[in-house]
């Protein structure tokens, strides 16, 4: 996208005149023991139908407007009702979610997005990410605050997918990207020592940064990241996990989290992405074959595997994850027994820090136009908290952080789930 | 005129047979025959399997046609191989343009996915240079794109809005440039727009919604934004207006030269107002015709530009064809380029989303560029015989090994003191073969994972 392009040349730009970051917010962080406290930011992409996640059981109109697609109400997990006194269901699938939210370590807020919800994939997800819907190119907000703590740990941030995401984009701010442990590795046509002095010889070429060709600095700094993390990813590849994660790509990035974690290697913020949530066409909410069905799946088996790992070494006070999606989905479904891009949707947030519950309240599915928890000619979910609020929560109250600097602006108005 | 620049912008780099091909040329004849492609013969896949080529790796008989790993190969092939190397360049283009991905499709498609693909693939080939007017019309009805963005279901009933949105974000004019209400006319506009049961386009006319379909922008030539309502029979006449209105507004014209601009002249100099708009003028004078736009750009002074030589991030795929063309490929596999592009993050026929790949520094993260420089030492690792061999003029002295090595494998070092010293490091120079095949094999990984060879 040309947005996110001129971010990054923005970005390698800044890269030369390496930006002092403001010591005393590390220092408010560390005064408040956060210093250990690390984020795992989930990425539900394609626009997670909340609907179908967090089922309004006893909405009327959400059966009548959805008459394949509704998950019938004798199924749902009852999770009891919101502050409106709305009663609210998991998709069945969630099975492994509603014991964490019973345990009371599950959040999730519902009705999250912001005004004039941009229902582009790409623009709608930038949006997300730099926090702002007035500037879809400027920089990511995890990559705002990690600028802050100055860091230089170039593990602060670990990505387990290939691209570096936009929200963790900023000037000054290093991102390893391991899609792979075992494939996080330097191979050399020689062995033993003249390997070695192979290895060597790369490390200074790519320590070769010139000013005057900015491109050439980017990429030299992204090999010697490479470089200078090899050994302790590598370290992560000998981790045991104490449970069986699932055998797919969103399963093995959390047990490759997990076992950042337990390894210490002071990571502060890790990515993670499960994708399929684009479901326009034969989104199958309620037959095990069906593509939501297996995305609900999906999502409770690893995150049901992650918790337990993460607590199982003693390490859930310190671990918070939280889910965000681009968009919501419409709430009436469409000809291809499908949904098409719509607005607000729910969020989790999960970790031994979380005030467990459910909040926010659900919209009315009324599809009368002056519905006010709806938009779009009550087409869709009209947002009732912003998300920036969320962000700022996990900022402050999570990490210690100044959200004000890094979200440009106070609000400090969200739920209290962390 | 620098040809190395041209055959890697135009292209995917220059072999040495490409080299003397087109250091032969004058400048305005090395232009045409990248260009004017059509005039050489379309025969790339004859070689395929015939000694001298780039091999493949298959299980069973190289098919190409129904299995998914054959057609990377093959695609991968073409690019290292095609004495058209522009239509290669450009069909890579329009696959990140219109970005379909093979795994979505074969949920459909099935055991025909790979033809089904190869489908949108061959007809991209064969309009590579053509008018936007057509691509947009042959994507429309192109029975991958269908699966893709769900057009197979789209019906009267309740249309379907994942095309008609990017139709207009992706395909034409660009976010901010249509409205939410254009998203449901242009939904409305291709219903019944589906497939049959043997996946090739069909017309349903009772599943077209026959109702006029106003947009925020002018349909017709008269300024008017309504496609007027017609009998369900001749209802696919909507989608053919509004195609042929998208692809000459000014809006998208400026959006395609812009990519191209970038594609093949730089994406880091902001390109001049005036020659953007001169390039959608030249755009809009032609019908949406690619190639003047193209032919434009290549004989331009800001594409000759010396600063603007080898500050392109090179597409994963870009990187594998270059590196094999300048280092060889006796006894090189294409199948051994399949995972490694998976680790840069370009598979071809995969691309993410219908936005295609990142572009620029997007390509690089520290996973990827290990990928890339692993992906180096499995090329050089394999040709360090070769290499060894071709370097032996060179054996007097590990500085002259080094400057070989550096004219072989192009790129825009500043210095190459670091290359020499690894190739003095580790003992005395004897220049025996042993020393060469370790050394040449160790500088050409080093030289193509280094930081300056990833751009072209």
């Amino acid at each position: 996208m040309i947005t996110r392009r001129t971010f990054f040349k923005n970005g390698v730009a800044a890269f030369a005149v390496t930006l002092a970051a403001p010591r005393f917010l590390s220092d408010l962080a560390r005064a408040q023991g956060a210093t250990s406290r690390n984020l795992v930011v989930l990425d539900l992409s394609g626009g997670n139908d909340g609907l179908s996640m967090l089922v309004p059981y006893t909405d009327n109109y959400y059966y009548s407007r959805r008459p394949t697609l509704a998950v019938p109400a004798s199924t749902v997990l009852q999770i009891g009702t919101d502050t409106s006194g709305k009663a609210l269901g998991l998709h069945p699938k969630l099975t492994g979610l509603k014991d964490i939210f019973n345990q009371g370590r599950l959040a999730l807020i519902q009705r999250v997005g912001y005004a004039n919800s941009s229902r582009s994939h790409f623009y709608g997800t930038d949006i997300w990410s730099t926090a702002n819907p007035a500037n879809s190119a400027e920089s990511g907000w995890v990559g705002r605050y990690l600028s802050m703590l100055a860091s230089p740990n170039p593990l602060v941030a670990w990505n387990t997918t290939g691209d570096t995401p936009h929200a963790l984009q900023a000037p000054s701010v290093s991102v390893a990207s391991i899609p792979s442990v075992s494939g996080y590795a330097f191979n050399s046509p020689n062995s033993g020592s003249e390997a070695q002095l192979e290895r060597t010889a790369a490390a200074n070429i790519a320590s070769h940064v010139p000013v005057d060709q900015p491109h050439i600095a980017f990429v030299g700094t992204t090999a010697r990241a490479a470089l200078g993390t090899l050994d302790d990813v590598a370290s992560v590849a000998t981790y045991r996990p104490t449970v069986t994660y699932p055998n797919n790509g969103f399963g093995q990035a959390l047990q490759a989290i997990a076992g950042a974690m337990v390894k210490n290697l002071g990571t502060r913020v890790f990515w993670v992405q499960t994708g399929g949530f684009d479901t326009h066409a034969s989104q199958g909410t309620t037959n095990d074959a069906g593509p939501y069905v297996k995305l609900m799946a999906t999502l409770n088996d690893g995150l049901s595997a992650f918790y337990a790992d993460v607590k199982n070494n003693g390490l859930l006070n310190d671990t918070l994850l939280l889910s965000f999606s681009e968009f919501g989905r419409r709430i009436t479904e469409n000809g291809s027994k499908g949904t098409d891009h719509g607005a607000a949707s729910v969020m989790l947030a999960m970790g031994g820090g979380v005030h467990g519950g459910i909040f926010g309240t659900a919209a009315s599915l009324n599809p009368d136009p002056s519905n006010p928890t709806l938009e779009n000619s009550g087409g869709d979910v009209h947002y009732e908290t912003d998300f920036r609020a969320v962000y700022a929560r996990v900022i402050d109250n999570w990490f210690g952080g100044d959200s004000t600097a890094v979200l440009g602006g106070n609000f400090r108005t969200g739920p209290a789930f962390v | 005129m620098d040809v190395e620049h041209l055959l890697r912008r135009a292209g995917f780099g220059a072999s040495t047979d490409d080299l003397a091909t087109f250091s032969r040329l004058s400048d305005t004849d090395a232009i045409s025959r990248l260009v004017d492609y059509t005039s050489i013969p379309d025969d790339v896949d004859s070689k395929i399997g015939q000694p001298g080529y780039l091999g493949t790796t298959s299980n069973g008989p190289f098919s190409p046609d129904s299995v998914i790993t054959d057609a990377r190969q093959r695609w991968i092939f073409r690019m290292v191989h095609s004495n058209r190397p522009l239509q290669e360049k450009m069909t890579l283009f329009w696959h990140n343009y219109f970005a379909t991905a093979y795994s979505k499709v074969s949920g459909v498609a099935k055991d025909s996915a790979t033809s089904v693909m190869n489908g949108q693939i061959e007809f991209l080939r064969s309009n590579a240079l053509g008018t936007l007017r057509d691509l947009l019309l042959g994507i429309a009805k192109n029975p991958a794109m269908l699966i893709w963005l769900d057009g197979d279901t789209n019906t009267k009933a309740q249309p379907q809005e994942n095309f008609g949105r990017e139709l207009m974000e992706l395909f034409s004019r660009g976010v901010g440039y249509y409205t939410e209400n254009d998203v449901y006319a242009a939904a409305r506009v291709f219903t019944g727009w589906n497939l049959d049961k043997s996946l090739n386009f069909v017309y349903n006319a009772n599943a077209h919604e026959t109702a006029a379909k106003t947009f925020s922008f002018p349909i017709y030539p008269d300024g008017s934004s309504t496609i007027p309502s017609r009998a369900a029979a001749a209802g696919m006449q909507d989608g053919i207006d509004l195609i042929n209105a998208l692809s000459m507004h000014q809006e998208t014209a400026t959006r395609v030269v812009t990519k191209l601009y970038a594609f093949f002249a730089s994406e880091t100099v902001t390109p001049d107002p005036a020659f953007i708009a001169d390039l959608a003028a030249t755009y809009l004078r032609n019908g949406s015709a690619i190639k003047p736009v193209v032919e434009q750009i290549l004989t331009s002074p800001q594409f000759h530009d010396p600063s603007i030589v080898f500050t392109r991030y090179s597409w994963p795929a870009e990187f594998v064809a270059r590196a094999i063309k300048e280092t060889g490929w006796s006894g090189f596999s294409a199948g051994t380029t399949l995972t490694p592009l998976i680790g840069m993050g370009q598979e071809l026929y995969e691309p993410p989303n219908v936005a295609g790949w990142v572009l620029g520094p997007g390509w690089f993260s520290t996973g990827t560029m290990l990928a890339r420089m692993n992906f180096a030492s499995t090329l050089a690792s394999n040709q360090k015989f070769k290499l060894a061999s071709a370097a032996a003029p060179a054996r007097s002295s590990p500085q002259a090994l080094a400057s070989f090595m550096t004219t072989r494998l192009t790129a825009d070092f500043s210095s190459t003191s670091d290359l020499a010293a690894y190739a003095a490091s580790g003992g005395p120079w004897t220049g025996s073969d042993a020393q060469l095949q370790a050394k040449a094999a160790g500088l050409a990984h080093l030289i193509l994972g280094s930081p300056e060879y990833q751009f072209v």
